[in-house]
């Protein structure tokens, strides 16, 4: 177990480390992904941990302040209800206190006591006396219900049991809804009878509104088997059964959360009556009640994803730049590097080109001076036996001997223990006196010379005679490049303060990528058999000492082009 | 011209014994040596016109002796034979007094050109 975390955390360690494998070709887009990573991770985290905080906290609170004012209201109209009720209970019941039974019964008498309740109480719409067998014995009220018996309902044996009695609404006789309200009192002989009033609901409906409920809201009152005591805007009308369910018994206002037969999440926020057993509810569809949170939580949505849009496009452009200024100065560093292993190969192999020139030099000239002396005694000597046969040996011996003389100085050349002699001059005469040589071989060969020599060039301080040198041997290697009828071109500018330039361009074979590297390396020719590789490593050592650069641009099978930047001013020539 | 002598100082053997025959040939009184001490007891020794003195050798160097042959006789001129036109033995040779100098291996021509033009101002 431990060896698996152990290894585990090797591995996101390796994933994520910065050390990344020098030589790999993916070692920036490890770099860069790991970077992204890790910045994004450390902006991104704490954004969402207060994104997500925030949300909460909000919800919560939001909720609360939505929730309170719909408790209060729903408290304040409960109380309303069962002020309603017990009003009603009361006058019901004072009247039967009041008055004795023989009052009662007397039809002008009950009439008079029922107008004046009407007056006070608003809602009653009857008022009926029943004696102990049951039977209506006096009624005042818009319907003939006198002598009607009652003993055999519900209502009655329950008013026998508990002395008042709230019934449920009921649409009775008169086809609209009201509910009855009965008291039950004892004659001084102990006969049981009952005062009976019944009350219209209109007064339901006006505490209803009174709570100044927006359309999208309901509230009612069912009876605690879930029955319609007032007429529901979405769920029914009255006695139909309400299809949400009758919340738990609570008689301080409840907030719950339901999802009514529409489909729709509704708040429902509901109390119990003491008494009678009616709930009230209030019905709030759930996006309503929390449109403001909506509205903030898109505009937090919105704020949360703008954000991670923007840290992901800056960590993006961010590890952009910086990875890509890495590989930049790592490649500075290679190339120069690369300058610095060139430099000393150049001078090492030139050191050891230089001892062997020299040692060579020694035998070479006793070559020469032994065929110089032979070639003297063949000349003296009259009658010389194949005189002529010996002559061409000899002179082949000399001409040998030149070959390698020129050979042993363009390495010692290489050596660069040449002196520059500085002077002012214009490097287009330079041209001039290299062209010299060679408009022979551009005329045999039909080669198309270009001259494109800016006028007024600035005149530089250089070595005219190392300047022929590099321009003889890159016009050379043009030469060698083109076919019979190729174009070279020569183009001179003032290449900016300090410096002018000439390029030499030509339409020949040029050269591939690989060839392009190792130019300038001493002893890397393509010209098979006849090259010794110095030439340019000569014009490059040569062109570095004058202060200037060369570059090259070559495609192969499209041409070369050699550029030479030279100082204006004198180099400052520190001597070996 | 004829007749000028000449002292050929170079280790390599071969090489000196051979140019001065070929100087011989060509009509000049040739003196050789191999070493820096035995030319400068010649130089001590022998009227001459003209020392051709090559700058690489073992021992006594072309430089020192060139020093040494001002000292004794600042009017003789001194031909150095260097193993390049243009290296820092030749210049440092000029300033200390050598005529001038010619690279190896030589072209028997223009020694002698340059010896004739050596004695001239003489």
């Amino acid at each position: 177990m431990v060896d698996k975390l152990e290894r585990f955390k090797r591995g996101l360690g390796g994933f994520f480390s910065f050390e990344v494998d020098e030589e790999s070709p993916q070692r920036y887009d490890v770099l860069r992904r790991n970077l992204m990573i890790l910045m994004v991770l450390v902006t991104f985290v704490p954004l969402l941990l207060m994104a997500g905080i925030n949300y909460h906290e909000y919800r919560s609170v939001l909720q609360k302040e939505i929730v309170t004012p719909l408790r209060g209201l729903v408290n304040k109209t409960k109380h309303s209800f069962e002020l309603f009720l017990a009003e009603r209970v009361s006058a019901v019941s004072f009247i039967a206190r009041a008055y004795p039974y023989e009052e009662l019964a007397d039809p002008q008498r009950l009439n008079r006591i029922f107008n004046v309740m009407k007056q006070e109480f608003t809602g009653f719409v009857d008022l009926g006396l029943i004696d102990a067998n049951g039977v209506q014995v006096n009624y005042v009220g818009p319907y003939d219900l006198k002598g009607k018996d009652y003993s055999e309902q519900g209502w009655y044996h329950e008013v026998r049991v508990r002395g008042t009695y709230v019934s449920d609404v009921f649409m009775g006789y008169r086809r609209f809804p009201h509910l009855v309200i009965a008291v039950e009192q004892l004659t001084d002989r102990g006969d049981r009878w009952i005062l009976r009033a019944t009350i219209d609901t209109q007064r339901f409906h006006e505490l209803i509104a009174s709570m100044g409920l927006d359309p999208e809201s309901d509230a009612f009152l069912v009876n605690r088997e879930g029955v319609f005591q007032t007429p529901s805007r979405f769920y029914g009308g009255v006695l139909s059964q309400c299809p949400l369910p009758v919340p738990r018994v609570s008689y301080q206002a409840d907030v719950i959360e339901a999802v009514d037969p529409n489909g729709r999440p509704v708040f429902v926020a509901y109390a119990h009556l003491v008494h009678p057993g009616f709930v009230l509810m209030v019905v709030k569809p759930r996006a309503q009640v929390l449109q403001a949170w909506t509205t903030l939580k898109s505009e937090l949505l919105l704020l949360f994803f703008g954000g991670t849009a923007l840290i992901f496009l800056v960590v993006y452009k961010l590890t952009g730049i910086l990875v890509r200024k890495i590989r930049e100065a790592d490649e500075r560093r290679e190339a120069a590097f690369r300058e610095m292993q060139h430099h000393h190969k150049l001078s090492s192999i030139g050191r050891l080109a230089a001892g062997v020139a020299h040692e060579i030099n020694n035998p070479l000239a006793i070559i020469n001076e032994k065929a110089g002396l032979m070639k003297d005694i063949i000349e003296h000597t009259p009658d010389f036996p194949k005189r002529e046969k010996f002559l061409a040996l000899v002179q082949a011996i000399l001409q040998s001997v030149d070959r390698c003389r020129n050979i042993t100085h363009r390495l010692l050349g290489f050596a660069r223990r040449m002196d520059v002699q500085i002077e002012v001059l214009d490097l287009n005469d330079v041209i001039g006196e290299v062209l010299g040589f060679l408009e022979k071989e551009a005329l045999y060969r039909n080669i198309d010379l270009r001259l494109q020599l800016a006028e007024n060039l600035p005149r530089i301080a250089s070595d005219r005679g190392q300047l022929q040198q590099v321009l003889l041997n890159i016009l050379n290697n043009a030469f060698a490049a083109v076919d019979d009828g190729g174009i070279v071109s020569i183009t001179t500018w003032d290449a900016d303060l300090d410096r002018v330039a000439v390029s030499i361009q030509d339409n020949g074979h040029g050269m591939n990528q690989e060839t392009l590297k190792h130019i300038f390396e001493p002893f890397f020719t393509t010209k098979k058999g006849y090259g010794t590789g110095l030439g340019l490593p000569i014009t490059y050592g040569i062109v570095k000492k004058l202060g200037g650069c060369i570059e090259v641009q070559s495609e192969e099978g499209r041409g070369t082009t050699f550029t030479v930047y030279l100082p204006k001013k004198p180099p400052e020539f520190t001597k070996e | 011209m004829e007749g000028l002598r000449v002292l050929l100082v170079d280790d390599e053997v071969e090489f000196v014994s051979t140019l001065a025959e070929r100087l011989e040939i060509r009509g000049m009184e040739v003196l050789v040596a191999s070493d820096g001490e035995e030319a400068l007891r010649r130089v001590q020794e022998e009227p001459l016109d003209v020392v051709v003195l090559d700058v690489r050798m073992p021992g006594l160097g072309g430089l020192d002796v060139l020093k040494r042959i001002k000292e004794m006789k600042p009017d003789l001129p001194v031909i150095l034979l260097t193993g390049h036109s243009a290296t820092r033995d030749g210049i440092e040779g000029m300033r200390l007094g050598a005529f001038d100098y010619l690279m190896k291996p030589l072209d028997i021509e223009t020694l002698m050109a340059k010896m004739k033009e050596a004695c001239a101002g003489r």
